[in-house]
């Protein structure tokens, strides 16, 4: 494979090129209601060529890996007539290196037969719980291989499992349809799907419950998030804002998002990192061969550094984080996050709701994304917090806030990191990227709130 | 694609291919210069078979032995539901205009051309703006084939633009844009020079809005992204199955307002959303979802009409998966109204433009709730300034009851929807001020 790969990128006129090659197989479970829907298995074989001349770039994606020379004179023909200036792109060291999955109870060695079973279970619970009408369940784990050569002279190979499961229930009566879910992932090990029972059990009821809550007037609140809902918040909040491909080209946001300006309080620190071990967004190096690293990026409140590929890196005269990243093979890798979350600080929860007169406690996530500069991140479930108490449940709620006031607004910040490895990142119809967010329990004062 | 279905068929009782090839060639600009050229290729083969009564599914991206494929359809199938339908035996279709060979030979030179044209037009309009975008070009070859017999395949094209422009002024972010497509080559820039620029000039300066429950236009942006969601997943036959429609009970009953009327309709020459049959192979047709207000039908593939003891519309398709009911190209009838008149009567009001968290709520039921990311404020009858950090909250079926006009401005949004402005009575707004 390696002399395939590299004598295929010798002696091309061109800046950079490197080849990807990808290979994959998935399981998938799919209920609705008491029916399983889908009992499937998938397989994908593919590669790409991307190529950069004179800051021009190419890319050819393709299925069969006949031909490779072919491909990569097309990438080098396609960037050519793109180049007009200078190629800007950040040196690695070349890295010659394989990387094996890691897992703790591999999906892949469980029968369809145990994943259907316990899948079963949990079904029968959420569709036992009296007033839900219905449920959806979602299951699936992934085996990929990738191996990227570049005219640097690199040749890395990685392998990951991802798991990831999403239930949910879904209550009925009187024309109002209500539902709660609930998404789980892992790197890799299967047992983040088990013993859920007592959680399953809790959103069926959930579910059932929302019917007969009230729907809360829209408006400014104090609002406490836990932290899933706080992890997806930071995610759309600033992580996004912290992609420099969002930045690189443009002058004004460049001089908007200069390094040690102030977005928050002393108290407000925000890491992204794929270096950190173990979670969703973890791996040994990106898609362009630079290794992973954790980056901070608000130290103390202050802007401190961002995210990076080799291209806005060189181009913003910064260091490459290894967070270039590509879905699979269609598709070229660009700047995205991988591990996000707000290292925790020292208030505790009965501190951060006790002198709330009126607020609300916002719980798991729905979805949220971002403008960049606007923001909205929806709760899978809502409290008011009234007197310094968790009080009535409402109906969830859309919340919204904007980068340059909100960062600024959060005013206690929890001890209790907690990172939510159920989540999928979308961008540049990249979509779902594994990636987990968290936070510890946040306080933001003033934070907008859609309702009636 | 015969090798598959002749080893399939020897092992099962039944069997049926889907096979799909697929070419792309899209130009991409970023902040307004040409960055990048790709050309994507891929090739897609989907299974499904029966065995002792029950379904099996496996999809290959890419090369695969056809006895791999089929192995890994008949270990599924041991779990499959028990099969309810037969493969339909494929017969032959209307003729329908989807495919342009023109497409097939533009120049990658006149596709840049065609992009840098509108980046120096909306340039020159505003200065400092950022232009990201592309202009993108493809053919896509389906074929299905099953035990039942027959075969069938089409071939169409595809033309795009897309174009999103990005102003950065003092800690203020205003994005706008347009996106246009066909099955034929787009050889006209003006009108997304004209959409974008219309946009700009309305979102020139800021406004502020009180909060409160006000009168709301939704443009044929703000429908697409704002009201559709809801109703896509009520009139969805697998929802109305499950009971998780609130439309359920309410075929044949007055839902919307009088004037309300919208099908899907996969019939449309040269239309992206159109298609002889669906990817089961079932004739695709036009299908009325409401006429005048009232309920007339929901959308079905194969699986879930059996269960529902009704037949397919023609709505089988795949989208990663097996097939599943979704909708091909949705039109909403225009009404007589010219977008300025309907601002007329407003006293104060909001116009939507792009909403941004719509689809996060809770879409079932059809409630939404959104910041308003290009939305302008009406003021005695004229538009008066961008609207910002401000959320807007409504219910889709209380929004569709109490409807005050339609445009008569009807568009296609990415080839998917075609709809004019619709101009509801009120809407609950929260504003940041």
């Amino acid at each position: 494979m390696r002399d395939i790969l590299f004598s295929a990128l010798k002696g091309r006129q061109a800046d950079y090129i490197e080849i990807r090659l990808e290979n994959s197989n998935s399981s998938r479970l799919v209920y609705r209601g008491e029916r399983l829907e889908e009992a499937g298995r998938s397989s994908s074989t593919g590669g790409n060529v991307r190529a950069l001349v004179k800051g021009g770039w190419g890319f050819v994606s393709f299925n069969s890996l006949d031909n490779l020379g072919d491909h990569v004179a097309i990438a080098v023909e396609q960037a050519r007539q793109v180049g007009r200036e200078e190629s800007k792109f950040s040196q690695v060291a070349a890295i010659d290196d394989r990387v094996e999955a890691a897992y703790g109870k591999n999906p892949l060695d469980i029968p369809l037969s145990t994943k259907k079973a316990i899948l079963d279970e949990y079904n029968k619970l959420m569709l036992g719980t009296s007033g839900v009408q219905t449920t959806s369940i979602g299951y699936t784990d992934s085996r990929k291989t990738v191996t990227l050569a570049n005219t640097d002279g690199a040749f890395i190979g990685q392998s990951r499992i991802d798991v990831n499961l999403r239930l949910s229930a879904i209550a009925s009566s009187d024309g109002d349809v209500q539902q709660v879910g609930v998404s789980i992932g892992s790197k890799g090990d299967f047992s983040v799907v088990e013993n859920l029972h007592d959680r399953v059990k809790e959103i069926a009821k959930r579910a059932v419950a929302l019917l007969s809550a009230p729907q809360v007037q829209g408006g400014n609140y104090t609002v406490v998030l836990d932290p899933v809902l706080a992890g997806v918040f930071v995610h759309e909040a600033f992580g996004h804002l912290s992609e420099a491909d969002h930045i690189y080209e443009n002058q004004q946001l460049r001089e908007i998002m200069v390094l040690g300006k102030r977005f928050g309080g002393k108290h407000l620190n925000i890491v992204d990192g794929a270096a950190v071990p173990g979670l969703r967004g973890s791996y040994k190096y990106d898609d362009e061969g630079t290794p992973a690293t954790k980056t901070y990026l608000i130290k103390e409140g202050v802007l401190n550094s961002r995210l990076h590929s080799r291209e806005t890196a060189a181009k913003m005269n910064e260091k490459p984080t290894g967070n270039a990243r590509a879905i699979n093979y269609q598709y070229p890798p660009i700047v995205r996050m991988t591990n996000t979350y707000i290292e925790p600080g020292n208030t505790t929860f009965e501190d951060m709701i006790g002198d709330i007169k009126e607020g609300m406690y916002a719980r798991e996530w729905y979805g949220g994304t971002t403008s960049l500069e606007m923001f909205t991140f929806s709760a899978g479930e809502a409290y008011m917090i009234r007197n310094g108490r968790i009080a009535e449940m409402v109906k969830p709620v859309v919340l919204t806030g904007n980068v340059f006031s909100t960062l600024d607004n959060i005013d206690a910040i929890g001890n209790d990191l907690d990172m939510n490895q159920g989540g999928g990142c979308g961008k540049a119809g990249q979509s779902p990227l594994p990636v987990s967010n968290g936070s510890p329990h946040i306080r933001i004062r003033s934070c907008l709130v859609g309702g009636k | 694609m015969e090798e598959i279905l002749e080893i399939a068929r020897k092992a099962c009782e039944s069997a049926e291919v889907f096979h799909l090839v697929s070419k792309r060639t899209p130009v991409q600009f970023e902040a307004n210069r040409l960055k990048q050229i790709q050309t994507k290729e891929a090739v897609a083969t989907a299974l499904r078979v029966t065995k002792n009564g029950r379904m099996g599914f496996a999809q290959a991206s890419g090369p695969i032995k056809p006895q791999e494929l089929v192995d890994m359809a008949l270990e599924t199938s041991e779990f499959g539901f028990k099969i309810d339908f037969q493969f339909p035996p494929l017969r032959s279709f209307d003729k329908l205009d989807i495919y342009d060979p023109a497409v097939e030979k533009i120049k990658l030179d006149d596709m840049v051309g065609l992009g840098q044209a509108i980046i120096d037009a909306v340039c020159s309009h505003t200065p400092g703006i950022l232009c990201e975008g592309g202009v993108s070009r493809g053919t896509a070859e389906i074929a299905i084939a099953n035990t039942s017999g027959g075969r069938a395949g089409y071939k169409r094209t595809a033309y795009s633009i897309s174009m999103d422009g990005q102003l950065v002024r003092d800690g203020d972010i205003l994005y706008v844009g347009d996106i246009r497509s066909s099955c034929r080559p787009i050889t006209e820039h003006k009108p997304v020079i004209t959409e974008i620029t219309r946009q700009l000039e309305l979102a020139r300066n800021n406004a502020t809005i009180r909060s409160g429950s006000l009168p709301a236009i939704f443009t044929p942006f703000g429908v697409a992204g704002a009201l559709l969601a809801p109703l896509i997943s009520a009139f969805n036959g697998k929802t109305v199955l499950d009971g998780a429609s609130p439309l359920r009970d309410k075929k044949g009953q007055k839902i919307f307002d009088q004037r309300f009327s919208f099908r899907d309709d996969p019939t449309l020459p040269f239309q992206p959303g159109s298609t002889p049959f669906d990817d089961e192979g079932v004739p695709a047709r036009r299908n009325t979802l409401v006429d005048k207000g009232v309920v007339k039908q929901f959308y079905y593939d194969l699986h879930t009409a059996a269960l529902a003891g009704t037949a397919s519309t023609g709505n089988g398709n795949r989208s990663g998966g097996m097939p599943s009911p979704s909708t091909h190209a949705l039109v909403i009838d225009p009404g007589q109204a010219p977008p300025d008149d309907m601002l007329k009567d407003i006293k104060e009001g909001i116009i939507i433009e792009q909403l941004m968290g719509a689809e996060q709520g809770n879409i079932l039921n059809g409630d939404f709730s959104g910041n308003v990311l290009l939305g302008y404020k009406v003021e005695n009858g004229n538009i008066t300034g961008r609207v910002k950090d401000t959320m807007v909250y409504g219910n889709v079926y209380e929004l569709l009851k109490n409807i005050v006009a339609i445009g008569n401005d009807a568009r296609w949004i990415a080839g998917y929807v075609n709809t004019p402005s619709i101009y509801c009575s009120s809407i609950a707004v929260s504003s940041k001020q």
